[in-house]
């Protein structure tokens, strides 16, 4: 008549992070290929062009990666000191790069040797970068001034000294040749227009400025600086927009993923953080030493770090592609000859249908729990890869005992082996809220099962201890959680004075009971 | 005081079919059952119910096929009288008065004998008198004995009625009724192992000198040599883990079937030691277990009412299945799209059974999980359940654990799925409060829907559907929306006012108003002395009133404009139930051992209606249901009966009604139409038509009386003899078209009156 109904294994969602489509997205990584330079790495810049190869600026030299080499396909090497800023042209056949002794340096991507040399800065130039048009580069330097000269005939185009402090942010605009950003340690942002000479719009950041960056639209702005990530509004005039707090400490830079424009920032407290489009960190990437620089690939293909330690982390995305040539692989066997053949048959209208009885397959538990075989179904849900991978199911099995009524049949009768396993499985889950109410029953049915020869064997006696001492320290923390609600519900009641509705959380009573029943289980453990 | 005279009590419906044994009929086509002082017949192909056979005055107590007509039945009742009926065409034959003093039960085993139990559980044999007439006494009985069980499955018939076996504690009884003689043999009370040896039920072969009998442990017994007092042999097998119910041995008696608490009807091949076979999960313990003449079905009985039929290849065919009332936890409902009755059905599930048609029409499974068939053991239960007003939504709590310490429930949310026409689970709340939940209510608007629970943790919760923000997926599940309390009192009963702006949730004697919209509190009503029992918003233009009763005996209405009572009454009321269609309330009060009805409307404190002693027991349990088509009636009295029909659950779960004189008129005229033209298959249309039809002759009566009679008459006389003779008895055409001419010429008289009516 009807069928078995197999056991059912609660899914209980797990409480903290949610998942996201975003961190999915962003989960979606390799693990990292490091790669060692020869200092630390201030500055990465993919060519926009097609194989997407980076400029990572790093001591006195600019490598150029191709996106999957691990060995740099070209690198430049004629500096004298220290290089900072080499980024790409729009066409990516050029590469700028400042240093540290106020020499600017253009290469061409197949030469080895500076097409051309820009001097006039007095000190370190931290920043370099084309105008959209291709044919003038900016660069910021420690002399508060910034440059603007002409590639062509190499020759100084303007000087602006607006800033009061050391320049050490740049970001063009791409789509007016006259426009770029300049953030400095002044704590200003600063837009200026080349046509008119000056600066056009001023934003007070509050801390140093170690970075900014335009959107595409070029609407918004980024810039960070400090432990602060603001952003602003250009069209409002440049209104702050939001103002982000999620590092710890400086944030040295940031960038936008190319797909859906999310915001990425890198700090020196070692993380990247992943932000949505309203501006909350969806994830985390985590480092080993202090970010300084970072750049995302186009279509994410890869997100390349920069830290003080001298590595460059580089992380590829996974694709579908590599997973199915894994899987194809493994499986192998008589796929449509068993599976396939005959069941995408379509009957005709006249046919006569004689179905077949659809045959239910239990799990292996559910067979033994159909046949009444309690011992046996709990030997199968202790079984190591269930009890390790998938406890829930463990304690769906034990939750069904309990409801026959054999839960007791089924723990008793136990050598040292198979009950040192139940103990071992209590000892890991017994707090996790989703499944110590069961877990606590059978602790006490343990107890009294095997209070009488729990001292012949050391092991079991050895787990017992640490049990106690367990539960003793959770009943512990219960207490004082419990008292931190108490504390919590005065804060509450002297804060609306008036209302009559308290408003309370759900876990006070849950959390007494759950700490009588704690308390209560160890002091049975005490007794033996 | 309203006159009460045209109103009267029914009892609806849903009896049980499971207090005998069924009967298959000897060509298998047909299963007879009894129920209440019916006897229904089904089909066993199609699991219809054909029709029933109507007559006793009380409660029929066995059935047993005629051995000498096998297309008769002859049943037994309460009531003192045996009949006998042709089954098939549902025809009483013949009645036989069973002159028994103080008749507790009767049951019938064989047509030779009738075994009568008086006060005292007595044996009786009534020799049934062999004559024409139709009502007869039967006047020749002896007594057989009076050591003899309650239970009627404790006697059996054995051999063609040679003997009969009958079993009362440890003492086994043969009767042979050609000797006149009693043999007794007895059991040990209890086994080395403490075991139960008592007789629960005894079948005795169809052939072979072998008596089976079961036990309260579990063993079955076969008894051998039992026409020696002291030689007798038996021997014992063991499956069942609890007693056995009932025994039947397979017509040609070449199995024995066995059946009880497990719900495993096990079959054992006779003359073969233990080899078994099994059917489980039939659903309910097995009471009762019948084999048709031929042995190609069984049937069995089990305890939630139900028929099951078997095929002998061990296959289920056909399950009939009856209204399940026997521990009803939910409230009665109304399925808003069906209008079926919802409660409690078989263990874990709730049924929906259509009150209009008296059949059972499906189970919703809600708990899911495999029902152990053990005595004794703590199971999921369904206890609350709720339908939203428009019956997209059904929510309902599960609970385990009597005691407070390891109480166990759910909620959960069911969505109801256009495409399969069922209900589909949504949302499982694991733990929704921290203790029970005493009362559950959806927001009656049809916007938005909105659940309210109220547990004994003193807090109240709103449920609310709403997809996640975070995940941007379209998952309609349920998460909690707001938690109120009230000064840490428990709170008793939540209701929702009939626009849903209002919610009432009450905490002991305290009436607390709040707005679902802001969750703010708006207002507190308090009258004690008394814990709030019931609490319902008026409806309809009486939508300003709120109602409450307390335990302590007060019934209070309450005007929410200027929150002031109104008025109150002293009434004990059990039971208070609003109609949805109309202002009126009905309070079911308990006084002094009988239960009083009133039908009142919130804004005037007197009764529309009052019903004193509608029964006996207390009622908890009551629900208007929407009638089909609203009667209509003017009598102040049966007004409030004419849109919804009052339906309630008395303490012993009989389930019953009030109906109408109008109403029973109407379907009195209803079955005489029925009966009167047999010869034309009633149908709608031709009810439509026949109507039309006899109205048409009347007028044509009225206007020309004399001339258009015979004519047609005559010419119809004709017509039908010549169509309907068949054509090889028929003479030549030649013949036949001078007659069939002569037929519409107008006879003498007619032409000779009708120019002398033009002369004058």
């Amino acid at each position: 008549m009807a069928s078995f109904k197999p056991t059912k294994v609660q899914f209980l969602p797990k409480l903290g992070e949610k998942v996201t489509e975003d961190t999915l997205y962003w989960k979606n990584y390799k693990s990292p290929v490091q790669i060692k330079e020869f200092g630390a790495v201030t500055k990465i810049d993919f060519s926009p062009l097609a194989p997407h190869n980076y400029a990572v600026t790093a001591s006195t030299r600019i490598h150029v990666y191709g996106l999957h080499s691990q060995e740099p396909i070209r690198s430049f090497t004629r500096f004298r000191d220290t290089a900072y800023g080499g980024s790409f042209r729009g066409d990516g056949k050029l590469l700028v790069a400042g240093s540290e002794e106020g020499l600017i340096r253009l290469f061409d991507i197949s030469g080895r040797v500076a097409l051309r040399q820009f001097t006039g800065h007095s000190k370190a130039v931290h920043v370099t970068s084309f105008l959209s048009d291709g044919f003038r580069v900016v660069s910021g330097s420690d002399d508060l001034t910034f440059r603007v000269w002409d590639v062509p005939s190499a020759v100084e185009l303007s000087s602006i000294t607006e800033h009061t402090d050391y320049i050490r942010a740049l970001a063009p605009s791409k789509l007016n040749p006259d426009l770029f950003v300049t953030g400095s340690y002044d704590h200003t942002v600063k837009v200026f227009d080349m046509r008119s000479g000056s600066s056009v719009m001023t934003m007070q950041h509050g801390h140093p400025v170690e970075c900014v960056l335009l959107y595409p639209s070029e609407a918004l702005l980024v810039s960070t600086g400090g432990r602060y990530v603001k952003i602003w509004d250009l069209l409002k005039g440049g209104q702050e927009l939001v103002s982000l707090k999620n590092h710890h400490k400086t944030v040295t830079c940031a960038c936008l993923s190319s797909v859906g424009n999310k915001l990425l920032t890198g700090s020196l407290d070692r993380h990247v953080k992943v932000y949505n489009s309203s501006y909350k960190v969806v994830h985390n990437f985590d480092c080993d030493a202090s970010i300084l620089s970072m750049a995302v690939a186009p279509d994410d293909e890869v997100v390349a770090v920069g830290m003080t330690n001298g590595v460059l982390s580089v992380r590829h995305r996974k694709h579908k592609k590599d997973k199915e040539t894994l899987t194809s692989r493994r499986r192998r066997g008589p796929s449509y000859r068993v599976f396939v053949k005959g069941k995408n048959f379509v009957p005709r209208q006249d046919d006569f249908l004689v179905s077949k009885p659809v045959k239910q397959y239990l799990r292996k538990y559910d067979k033994q729990l159909k046949s009444f075989e309690v011992s046996k179904a709990l030997d199968t849900a202790l079984q190591t890869w269930t009890r390790t991978s998938k406890p829930e199911v463990t304690v769906a099995v034990i939750i069904e005992l309990n409801r026959r009524g054999t839960l007791k049949n089924a723990l008793a009768g136990r050598n040292e082996e198979s009950l040192t396993k139940i103990l071992n499985f209590l000892l890991k889950h017994i707090f996790d809220p989703r499944f110590s109410r069961p877990l606590l029953t059978v602790g006490d049915i343990v107890l009294d099962l095997y209070r009488q020869v729990l001292h012949q064997s050391p092991v079991v006696e050895r787990q017992l201890q640490r049990l106690m001492e367990v539960l003793g320290r959770e009943a512990e923390l219960q207490q004082e959680l419990l008292q931190v609600l108490g504390i919590l519900d005065t804060l509450f009641a002297s804060l609306t004075p008036r209302k009559e509705v308290l408003w309370e959380e759900h876990c006070p009573m849950s959390l007494n009971n759950h700490c009588v029943s704690v308390s209560s289980v160890s002091a049975d453990v005490c007794r033996i | 005081m309203v006159e009460t005279s045209d109103i009267r009590v029914v009892r609806c419906g849903g009896s049980k079919v499971n207090l005998t044994p069924p009967i298959i009929s000897s060509d298998s086509r047909f299963v007879l059952c009894t129920s209440g002082d019916l006897v229904k017949v089904y089909s066993t192909r199609t699991e219809e119910w054909l029709h029933s056979l109507q007559g006793h005055t009380n409660q029929v107590t066995g059935i047993t096929l005629n051995p000498a007509n096998h297309l008769q039945v002859y049943s037994c009742s309460v009531d003192g009288t045996v009949k006998l009926w042709d089954f098939i065409d549902g025809i009483l034959i013949k009645v036989q008065l069973v002159e028994v003093h103080e008749t507790v039960e009767i049951f019938l085993s064989s047509g030779l004998c009738v075994s009568a139990c008086p006060e005292c559980f007595q044996l009786v044999s009534v020799h049934l008198p062999k004559s024409a007439e139709q009502e007869v006494e039967a006047k020749e009985m002896s007594a057989v004995s009076s050591h003899i069980s309650k239970n009627p499955s404790c006697t059996a018939f054995g051999r063609g009625g040679e003997y009969i076996a009958f079993a009362r504690h440890l003492q086994l009884n043969v009767y042979f009724f050609r000797k006149q003689k009693t043999y007794s043999f007895s059991l040990k009370a209890t086994d080395k192992k403490g075991a139960k040896n008592a007789f629960t039920c005894i079948a005795c072969h169809p052939t072979d000198d072998c008596i089976a009998t079961g036990h309260e442990d579990g063993k079955i017994r076969l008894w051998r040599n039992f026409i020696h007092k002291k030689e007798y042999t038996y021997s014992t097998q063991h499956w069942h883990h609890n007693a056995v119910n009932t025994l039947c041995f397979t017509p040609e008696g070449t199995h024995l079937l066995s059946g009880g608490i497990e719900s495993v009807l096990v079959q054992w091949q006779y003359g073969a030691g233990n080899r078994k076979e099994f059917l489980p999960r039939l659903g309910g313990s097995i009471l009762h277990i019948s084999a048709s003449s031929d042995g190609q079905l069984f049937c069995t009985s089990h305890s939630d009412n139900k028929i099951t039929v078997i095929e002998s290849s061990f296959k289920v065919c056909g399950v009939i299945q009856g209204l399940v009332k026997d521990a009803v936890l939910t409230d009665l409902m109304i399925d808003p799209r069906s209008k079926a009755l919802v409660l409690n059905g078989k263990p874990g599930h709730l049924q929906f059974y259509s009150l209009l048609r008296d059949k059972h029409l499906y189970n919703l499974d809600i708990v899911q999980q495999e029902y152990i068939y053990e005595a004794g053991l703590d199971q999921f239960e369904v206890v609350k359940a709720a339908f939203d007003i428009k019956g997209s939504w059904l929510a309902t709590v599960e609970e385990r654990g009597k005691k407070s310490s390891d109480l166990e429930f759910f909620l959960k949310l069911w969505a109801f799925d256009e495409r399969t026409q069922s209900f589909v689970l949504n949302t499982t709340i694991t733990a929704a409060h921290t203790d029970r939940i005493i009362s559950m209510c959806f927001s009656s608007s049809e916007e938005t829907t909105m659940l309210v629970t109220a547990a004994e943790d003193s807090q109240f919760k709103a449920w609310c559907q709403g997809a996640d923000a975070d995940t941007q997926q379209d998952q309609n599940f349920w998460s909690c929306d707001f938690v109120g309390s009230y000064h840490k009192l428990n709170p008793t009963n939540c209701s929702f006012s009939a626009d849903s702006s209002l919610l009432a949730v009450s905490f002991q004697e305290v009436i607390t108003i709040w707005s679902p919209d802001t969750w703010e509190m708006l207002t507190t009503l308090c009258q004690p002395p008394g814990v709030i029992r019931d609490l319902c918003f008026g409806r309809l233009s009486c939508s300003k009133y709120l109602l409450g009763t307390t335990t302590k005996n007060l019934l209070c209405c309450w005007n929410l404009l200027t929150c002031e009572l109104e008025w109150s009454t002293s009434v004990d009321v059990s039971k208070l139930q609003p109609d949805p269609f109309s202002e009126n309330v009905a309070a079911f009060s308990y006084q002094s051992k009988h239960t009083d009805l009133f039908v009142f409307k919130p804004s005037e404190p007197r009764p529309l209606f009052t019903n004193k002693n509608v029964c006996s027991e207390k009622v908890h349990r009551a629900v208007f249901v929407p009638r089909e088509e609203p009667l209509n009636s003017c009598d102040e009295s049966t007004q409030w009966l004419n849109r919804s029909q009052l339906y309630f659950l008395t303490q012993n779960m009989d389930l019953l009604t009030f109906s109408t004189a109008t109403e029973e008129d109407r379907m009195l005229s209803s079955s005489k139409q029925l009966v009167i033209d047999d010869s034309v298959a009633v149908t709608p249309f031709y009810l439509l038509l026949g109507k039309h039809r006899q109205q048409q002759q009347k007028l044509n009566t009225q206007s020309h009386p004399v001339s258009d009679k015979p004519q047609q008459t005559q010419g119809s006389v004709t017509i039908k003899e010549l169509l309907h003779t068949p054509a090889h008895v028929l003479p030549a055409a030649s013949v036949l078209c001078s007659m069939f001419v002569n037929s519409f010429l107008i006879s003498n008289t007619g032409v000779q009156q009708d120019p002398l009516s033009w002369l004058t």
